[in-house]
């Protein structure tokens, strides 16, 4: 059987931990909340609605005669449930947030101020393009500062997240092997072992093989290695820069003009864009796509996961390739091609990633961000947030173990060999950072490095921030060096909750409310 | 006697019949087992093929066929309750049982002791 | 640069710690001819100058509320409850990430759990994911999912699929030999789906109500795919409808793929919008995209967590169900707001109004001359035919500030024999005048 033996303990263990009991289970701020199906009636709504006339329907006999078991809450309780919830998360704008290849940076809310502006919040896709010019200009004008920054000649918008964007770049490879009639000679495609996993599940998808490049000993792709994979059979690379281990690939023209003369493509995987962004254009290394994460590089909120977006600059080797629909302008203001062009040496889109044009609420934001830096600003961030790395690297280095030498990019990783023969690991390590009041850095990734911990701070924290973070995690460090081992194997305790039966949850998967007997709709 | 693979499967042969499972080793490895999918009675594998896939809270692996063959039975309680991968993995947790097509295939197993090298 | 902490005096006294003379030092890697290349770029710039920037290219934009209003065709103008806005933009839910870490993001995870029960609630089915970018593409990961249940390859849609969604599916399901195929797109509703299934068919998707607004019987469809040994994936890209409809699943529907915009989430010219996704329990662990699950923490409180994870590609890599990374978390959570002060009784409602405000917007545009109305049953959208270019007349009722549906062309540039169609949405904000002026208009442009 394959295996990954790089995971984590997947179930708490039985530790006893003093706690002060309250007949409500309340903790001060931290109110217990049911769920709505718990608490909201059948009969109640929160939304006051004209009476409707009562005209004879037109639905052809399919009329809904079930009920949905939709229990509804009045406002007020509406807005407490959600107010109760929202305290039992963690968010940047209550601390530092510093996972590594995650970028949780602070979201400006003049960006969301913009995005809420009628003029974009509240147009249609389909509308006359005669009344969405600006619209259309805000596009092109996002488009035309990631082709600045990137050096690229062309941008698809339109792909939902980074992962989308992947797809959208190998698909359109995918299409401009064919137009070479090479499709289906060129199947396998090179993937450095300490890829994010979107990597070769995107290249799987798309119906390539995917082979692995080693790392070499300073935690980059070993350039020997790889150019040893290089063959007539292979459609492309895929190379994230700064790699997943927050390291910039030196060889990165020498690996772009490699895979280039055996007839490949070089798709970048731009997730940790933000740490170059205004000092390398990626189109100056040689790459021919590379995918944008706007909610990293660019700040547009998280969000609890999502919404994310995803724009894809291509070469002009596979802009002919890219998909529908893309904004185009001339005297008479901007058009949208929503057309796939039949004409011979013309564009040869592979057709669409979505319904309509992209993220359009996240490219307002970004652009938001980007208008605010300047080109000055966002070369400035790039440096803060290197900088900022390269400081916490250095300070947490004292009781931490570097997984390479040297400095870093935008983040900082750590092995597990400072908690060798501790009896804590990774996990509880993290776990505890919790109880301090902090969100903790990735774990168990890259899969290259043992026990891996990887810190992105990010440009938005100040060194006051940094140093008390520091300050903590050597404390912790110093902590579980000591033997009090205990402690990190019962933490959190201070959380809203303990650590959760991740097994059970798996083994008998419960993925939504079931009314049980004794409390059936009570309100019916 | 059994034999075992690199991909940390073992195999016990009884006549043409060899029961399949995966080894202590990797049951450990993976933790605690949530989820086991187990091939259709009567389908046939090559040695090496993809067989079964197993799945933790924390990995999900392919079980690859050690030898070639048709499946003759499949144990179903594991399915039901995968935890019993956990706690008996060399004996009641097997997966499969298989025709064997060709025994010489065997000869390109480890034994036990060559096994407990391997996995030092 | 005002979300910059560091000053200069922070800088050097970093970079001394960190060993580093300038921070250049810290890009030795970066080949030397490429390191801070000319940005041709302004430099930065205030709130208010990044404000007035923005708002002259917002006001060169006609916005759906600014007048009357009809476009609809896969994304829909309802009223969205300030409450719904207030929450998602609180810190915790704004700028929170996905909740890896289950300790610290309970509320997330909760409202994704009340999420995915409403979303399998309401379509009918046993369960669904913790949403996926929007419908189109939740579309296209359903045939990708009945390919792995079914082990074929042939993906059958019908004609009445909105274009988009099958232009999605057929480059994203139709990769690594996926076979698409569509039956003819007739806007009476008139469908000879059934006819294209065969025993090489993983599903045959149909969409209800349809693109033009026809209200589709699904039970046949889906009795005749079972039959086959295919899959019925039923899209909806109206979700209001299932206020007033049966539900897929009370059809016979196996995977129900939705837009959920129309609830809690305002039009943003296409994005970002919610998919829904949902299923029947045996193919749950077939499902893609991410799923919340119940479970106890370690003094036995509820509590929940990511579950099924393995099945994504951060763990199985190149043998992950889906590339997809991230989830819709913060539309989810607009949605789920909305729909939890909807309940039962204020999304019927709203379904009602929005089916009557149909009716008299079909019964006003079909009395006119030269106007036919197509549909015979439909929810809150339906399909003129015009004697002329519906482009031609959308254009020049923009100009009388009308924004009058979605013409033909647009969705069918191919197709001329669709250009003279007109697609016209209604929902609970239509108001009579609206209707009136569009009626009293249309006459004028014909």
């Amino acid at each position: 059987m394959s295996m990954n033996n790089q995971g984590r303990p997947s179930r708490p263990e039985d530790i006893e931990v003093q706690s002060v009991t309250t007949f409500t289970g309340n903790r001060a701020l931290q109110i217990e909340e049911p769920l709505i199906f718990e608490t909201g009636h059948m009969a109640a709504t929160g939304v006051d609605l004209p009476e409707p006339k009562g005209t004879t329907s037109r639905l052809g006999g399919l009329e809904r005669k079930s009920s949905m078991n939709l229990p509804g809450l009045a406002e007020p309780e509406a807005m407490r449930h959600f107010v109760r919830l929202s305290q039992k998360n963690y968010a940047i704008d209550m601390g530092p947030f510093p996972l590594g290849s995650c970028t949780m940076k602070h979201n400006p809310r003049l960006n969301e101020k913009m995005a809420r502006l009628p003029g974009f919040a509240d147009i249609h896709p389909l509308q006359p393009v005669s009344t969405v010019q600006g619209a259309l200009e805000l596009i092109d004008t996002l488009a035309g500062w990631l082709k600045e920054l990137t050096a690229m000649p062309a941008v698809a918008m339109s792909p939902k997240a980074g992962a989308h964007g992947e797809l959208c770049g190998m698909v359109t490879i995918k299409a401009a092997l064919e137009a070479r009639g090479e499709a289906e000679t060129r199947t396998r495609v090179l993937a450095p072992e300490s890829a994010h996993g979107t990597n070769p599940a995107t290249a799987a998808q798309c119906g390539f093989t995917v082979d692995g490049i080693p790392a070499d000993e300073t935690g980059r792709v070993d350039i020997e290695a790889f150019k040893a994979k290089l063959g007539p059979d292979v459609a492309a690379i895929m190379v994230t820069n700064p790699n997943t281990c927050g390291l910039f690939e030196r060889d990165i023209r020498e690996m772009a003009d490699a895979v280039h003369e055996a007839g490949g493509y070089f798709y970048c995987d731009g997730a940790n864009f933000n740490a170059i962004v205004g000092k390398v254009k990626p189109g100056d290394l040689g790459i021919d796509a590379m995918h944008i994460n706007l909610h990293k590089t660019f700040s547009t909120p998280h969000g609890g996961g999502g919404p994310g977006s995803g724009p894809t600059v291509l070469s002009a080797a596979l802009a002919p390739f890219a998909p529908i629909p893309y904004v185009v302008s001339d005297e008479d203001g901007f058009h949208l091609v929503e057309k796939r062009s039949q004409e011979e040496g013309d564009h040869h889109s592979f057709g669409r990633m979505t319904a309509f044009h992209g993220q359009m609420g996240m490219f307002v934001r970004a652009l938001s961000y980007m208008l605010s830096h300047g080109g000055d600003g966002l070369r400035q961030a790039a440096e803060d947030a290197v900088l900022n790395a390269n400081y916490v690297l250095a300070r947490l280095s004292e009781e931490m173990t570097p997984a390479f030498e040297g400095t870093c990019m935008h983040e900082a990783l750590f092995n597990d060999d400072f908690l060798k023969d501790t009896g804590v690991g990774t996990l509880d390590f993290a776990k505890a950072m919790i109880d301090e009041g902090y969100h903790p850095m990735t774990m168990y990734f890259p899969l290259v490095v043992h026990g891996a911990m990887l810190i992105e701070p990010t440009e938005t924290e100040s060194k006051h921030e940094l140093d008390l973070f520091c300050d903590a995690l050597l404390s912790l460090a110093k902590e579980a060096k000591a033997g009090n081992a205990d402690k990190f194997k019962a933490a959190p305790v201070l959380a809203p909750r303990r650590r959760l039966d991740e097994t059970a949850a798996a083994r008998k998967p419960v993925l939504r409310w079931e009314p049980s007997d004794d409390k059936s709709m009570a309100a019916e | 006697m059994k034999k075992f693979t690199e991909d940390h499967e073992w195999v016990s042969v009884d006549g043409d019949i060899a029961t399949v499972g995966i080894t202590a080793h990797a049951a450990e490895q993976l933790g605690d087992v949530v989820f086991v999918e187990l091939p259709d009675v009567g389908k046939s594998f090559g040695q090496k093929d993809e067989m079964a896939v197993v799945e933790s809270v924390k990995a999900a692996s392919d079980v690859y066929a050690p030898i070639s063959g048709e499946i003759v039975e499949v144990n179903n309680d594991i399915v039901d309750e995968p935890a019993k991968v956990n706690d008996d993995p060399d004996g009641a947790a097997w997966f499969v049982k298989i025709k064997l097509s060709d025994a010489s295939e065997l000869d390109k197993l480890m034994d036990e002791a060559a096994y407990k090298e391997f996995v030092k | 640069m005002r979300y910059l902490p560091l000053d200069t005096e922070d800088r050097r006294a970093m970079l001394d710690v960190v060993g580093a003379k300038a921070i250049d030092d810290l890009f030795a890697d970066v080949p030397a001819d490429a390191l801070n290349p000319p940005l041709d770029l302004p430099d930065h710039a205030g709130e208010f100058a990044v404000e007035r920037q923005m708002a002259a290219m917002a006001a060169r934009n006609r916005a759906a509320g600014a007048g009357p209003f009809f476009v609809g065709a896969g994304a829909y103008k309802h009223h969205v409850p300030a409450t719904v806005d207030h929450i998602i933009q609180r810190s915790e839910f704004l700028t929170s990430y996905t909740p890896y870490q289950p300790e610290i993001a309970q509320g997330t995870l909760q409202y994704l759990f009340e999420f995915q029960t409403q979303v399998a609630s309401l379509t009918g089915m046993d369960v669904a994911n913790a949403s996926m970018y929007d419908g189109s593409t939740a579309c296209a990961e359903a045939a990708l999912m009945a390919r792995r249940v079914t082990r074929r390859d042939g993906i059958v849609m019908s004609g009445g699929l909105h274009p988009h969604y099958e232009s999605v599916t057929r480059m994203n399901g139709g990769l690594v030999g996926g076979k698409a195929s569509v039956s003819e797109a007739s806007p009476d509703g008139k469908d000879n789906v059934i006819d294209l299934i065969t025993d090489e068919t993983a599903c045959v998707i149909v969409q209800t109500p349809d693109v033009f607004g026809n209200v589709v019987d699904l039970e046949p469809i889906a009795k005749a795919a079972q039959d086959k040994g295919a899959l019925l994936v039923a899209v909806v890209t109206e979700i209001v409808s299932l206020g007033a409809l049966k539900s897929p699943g009370e059809m016979g529907a196996d995977i129900v793929v939705g837009e959920g915009q129309s609830i809690g989430n305002a039009l943003n010219f296409g994005g970002p919008y919610v998919g829904l996704f949902a299923t029947r329990q045996k193919y749950m662990r077939n499902m893609p995209g991410r799923l919340c699950g119940e479970t106890v923490d370690a003094d036995g409180k509820r509590g929940f967590v990511l579950t099924l994870s393995t099945r994504e590609q951060h763990i199985r890599r190149d043998k992950a169900t889906s590339n997809i990374c991230t989830n819709s978390g913060l539309c989810a959570l607009a949605f789920t707001v909305h729909m939890t002060l909807l309940g039962e009784t204020g999304l019927r409602k709203l379904a009602t109004l929005n089916h009557e405000a149909a009716c008299a917007t079909a019964d006003a545009l079909s009395a006119i001359d030269g106007v036919e109305l197509i549909n015979d049953a439909f929810f809150n959208e339906f399909t003129l035919r015009l004697p002329k270019d519906a482009a031609d007349v959308v254009e020049a009722l923009a100009a009388r500030d009308i924004l009058a549906g979605v013409p033909g062309s647009r969705l069918w540039p191919e197709d001329e024999s669709k250009h003279n169609l007109l697609i016209v949405a209604a929902t609970e904000l239509t108001q009579d005048a609206d209707i009136e002026a569009f009626a009293n208009a249309l006459k004028e442009v014909l």
